[in-house]
């Protein structure tokens, strides 16, 4: 099938150039901190983790959050979403490539990389994590390949896919518990350190992934020839929205803990993150556009009238996507380092070099995506052209 | 028992594998104790805390390694400049004079930025300047052995926490996980920072995470930390499981603080703050 996304229109291929282009520069940016160590990055003694694992954080949401269109459609049997299911299982795959990628570039000594299996450690939270991680790359490349090779036949896909769409289902899950259990269980990190990090986790991924799903679909609605119906948009659109206000919910259940008690450690991130700590205040202009974005989101999500207007309805999922982004993928991560255990506020930013990085594992992602959705583009083109 | 060895570039390898043995010896010597022959372990100690530390021929060994740090005496001496320099010249740490990306062993912190918990506002102003040592407290529940993916930072049964430069990713999952900044990451080569090359011990690469090691390389040879060597007897150091030892001995004389103990880390680092010795 791999075949399919060799023929296309100078679009497609001008959109090729162009992700292959990013590769490119993430590649030799790549090669310039392999050369010369982390120094490169703006990763300090004190922030030790950045814009690399607050992205693989984010991407394995958007990787998990594909459940939210497999169980309506797989466990309740709800038609509607039958033909977006396996975007969700491609935009996984590709997610999960970025997320495990971005780990890969956040090490010092890459090259070593594989003592994490010949050593397997059950009491570190990243072996587990690699574990679940690449099981689940496998699942969704299996059951997306293989239903997708029947559709290309006419046939119904074999029964053994069905049974591995509902392993997938837990499996997501873990996906992102597990990743929560990364920062949920180190003492010392107040602002990570709380019982309802992975539901948070869970709540905010089952936003931003469907939003982002959403969006793509009316790219391509727009762009191709594969039409998502309107009554599947607007399915999606509720589980965004109900899924972002139980975040949002979540979010402030942590303020009222903070503050109420009164606990210096526990309110000291979100100062920091909010007002600024000792006049170090990079993230507040973007924690309070992820509170406005948020708010604005839900308001247009949560009335009728404007979550069907098809002009507002790309406008709030975007909103949701980009609060979630900020609260999750900069917010957390960074705001979980300040102040550090002397009391001490040392600021992140990141370096040209690690953006370049990033919008080359970003690039390469999004390549990998518009492959497996030329493809499925083209398979579901050809079957319909059989049809009529 | 052991030979005296001298670690070059590289054997850190050897070196663990060495303490695997030296485990089951301690674990022995243990049971031994449970057997009623009341002897425990640590009875190879050498008098650690002297000024000149004796070279035994054999390895000293504890139940569980522990710091005692008079910080009044060793203010009162004035010679940590001295204390720093010969760790991080002896371990080849390199002198990196940029706070983001250093690399550092043991340095001074404030009392206010040391013990955040217990600092206020009134407090006598000669503790407030006083400079208290930090360095790795060798936690008896130690997170980043706890986090580290592939058992690159490990946990000796004598308590120490020990690294294998050579298996580390260089994750930063216990830069991340040890709540006491204790560790630093080569962000780029070393060697250049490096003033003389230290044969005794390795150098490290770019990429991998490093601290204090209670200078288990000394410890093979009997030896006291350099630290201890260098401090005219304000750092004690022996067996905490000892009640005869000399860190025993040194925390009955006063009063002695740990950091962060609520986090329940079990720092084996203690700092006496007042008292210290009887005559001084
Ligand atoms: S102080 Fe930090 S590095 Fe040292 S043992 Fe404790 S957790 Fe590990
Ligand atoms: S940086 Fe090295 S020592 Fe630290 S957790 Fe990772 S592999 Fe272990």
């Amino acid at each position: 099938m791999l075949e399919k996304a060799l023929h296309g229109s100078w679009r497609y291929w001008l959109w090729m150039a162009f992700l292959l282009f990013l590769v490119g520069v993430g590649f030799f940016a790549y090669v310039r901190q392999f050369t010369y160590g982390l120094g490169l990055t703006g990763m300090s003694r004190d922030v030790t983790w950045g814009l690399y694992i607050s992205q693989f954080t984010f991407l394995v949401g958007v990787a998990a959050s594909g459940v939210m269109v497999a169980i309506p459609y797989y466990l309740h049997d709800f038609k509607t979403f039958g033909k977006i299911v396996i975007l969700g299982e491609f935009l996984a795959v590709a997610s999960i490539v970025m997320a495990v990628l971005f780990v890969f570039v956040d090490l010092g000594q890459p090259t070593r990389v594989l003592n994490v299996l010949l050593y397997p450690t059950p009491h570190s939270i990243m072996f587990w994590d690699i574990c679940v991680l690449s099981g689940y790359l496998l699942l969704n490349i299996v059951i997306g390949w293989t239903v997708l090779g029947a559709e290309k036949k006419g046939f119904a896909p074999p029964r053994w896919t069905r049974v591995l769409t509902i392993v997938s289902i837990p499996w997501a899950i873990s996906i992102h518990t597990v990743t929560a259990f990364l920062y949920a269980g180190i003492p010392g990190k107040d602002y990570w350190l709380t019982a309802i990090m992975a539901a948070r986790f869970l709540s905010s991924a089952f936003a931003s992934g469907p939003a982002l799903l959403i969006i793509i679909c009316l790219v391509l609605r727009r762009l191709s020839s594969f039409k998502v119906e309107n009554s599947a948009v607007q399915a999606l659109a509720k589980i965004v929205l109900y899924a972002f206000i139980v975040n949002v919910f979540f979010f402030i259940l942590e303020v009222f803990t903070a503050f109420y008690s009164g606990v210096p450690g526990h309110q000291a991130s979100l100062l920091y993150l909010f007002a600024g700590l000792d006049g170090h205040d990079n993230l507040v202009f973007f924690m309070w556009a992820a509170t406005v974005l948020a708010f604005l989101g839900i308001v247009l999500l949560l009335v009728p009238k404007l979550r069907r207007n098809p002009v507002v309805l790309p406008i709030a999922l975007l909103a949701v996507f980009a609060a979630c982004w900020l609260d999750k993928g900069l917010g957390l991560i960074l705001g979980g380092f300040v102040p550090n255990s002397f009391e001490g506020v040392v600021e992140y930013l990141p370096s040209a070099n690690e953006l370049m990085v990033v919008c080359g594992v970003f690039g390469l992602g999004m390549l990998i995506m518009s492959v497996l959705y030329k493809i499925v583009i083209s398979v579901r083109r050809a079957h319909e052209g059989d049809a009529h | 028992m052991r030979e005296l060895s001298t670690s070059g570039p590289g054997d850190t390898g050897m070196a663990r594998r060495d303490f695997v043995t030296s485990g089951i010896v301690i674990l022995a010597a243990g049971m031994a104790g449970l057997g009623g022959t009341g002897a425990l372990v640590g009875c190879t100690q050498v008098a650690l805390s002297d000024k000149s530390a004796v070279v035994a021929d054999e390895a000293a060994e504890a139940g569980h390694w522990g710091l005692v740090i008079d910080v009044a005496k060793l203010n009162a001496e004035g010679n940590f400049g001295r204390i720093k320099a010969a760790c991080h010249q002896k371990h080849n740490v390199p002198l990196i004079h940029d706070a983001k990306t250093e690399v550092k062993w043991i340095w001074a912190e404030s009392f206010e930025h040391s013990f955040i918990d217990l600092e206020n506002t009134y407090m006598n102003k000669s503790i407030k300047d006083l400079e208290f040592p930090m360095l790795c407290n060798h936690c008896e529940n130690p997170v980043c052995v706890r986090v580290c993916p592939t058992q690159a930072t490990f946990q000796r049964p004598d308590g120490i926490v020990d690294m294998d430069y050579h298996r580390c990713i260089g994750c930063r999952f216990c830069m991340t996980g040890c709540p006491f900044n204790a560790r630093s990451l080569n962000f780029y080569d070393p060697r250049p920072y490096i003033g003389e090359v230290d044969p005794g011990y390795p150098t490290r690469t770019k990429g991998v995470v490093e601290k204090c090691n209670f200078c288990v390389e000394r410890l093979k040879q009997g030896l006291a930390p350099y630290c201890v060597e260098e401090s005219n007897g304000s750092f004690v150091f022996g067996d905490l499981d000892d009640p005869g030892s000399d860190v025993r001995k040194a925390l009955e004389t006063g009063f002695s603080i740990r950091r962060r103990v609520s986090l329940g880390t079990g720092p084996s680092v203690y700092y006496l703050v007042e008292g210290g010795e009887p005559d001084a």
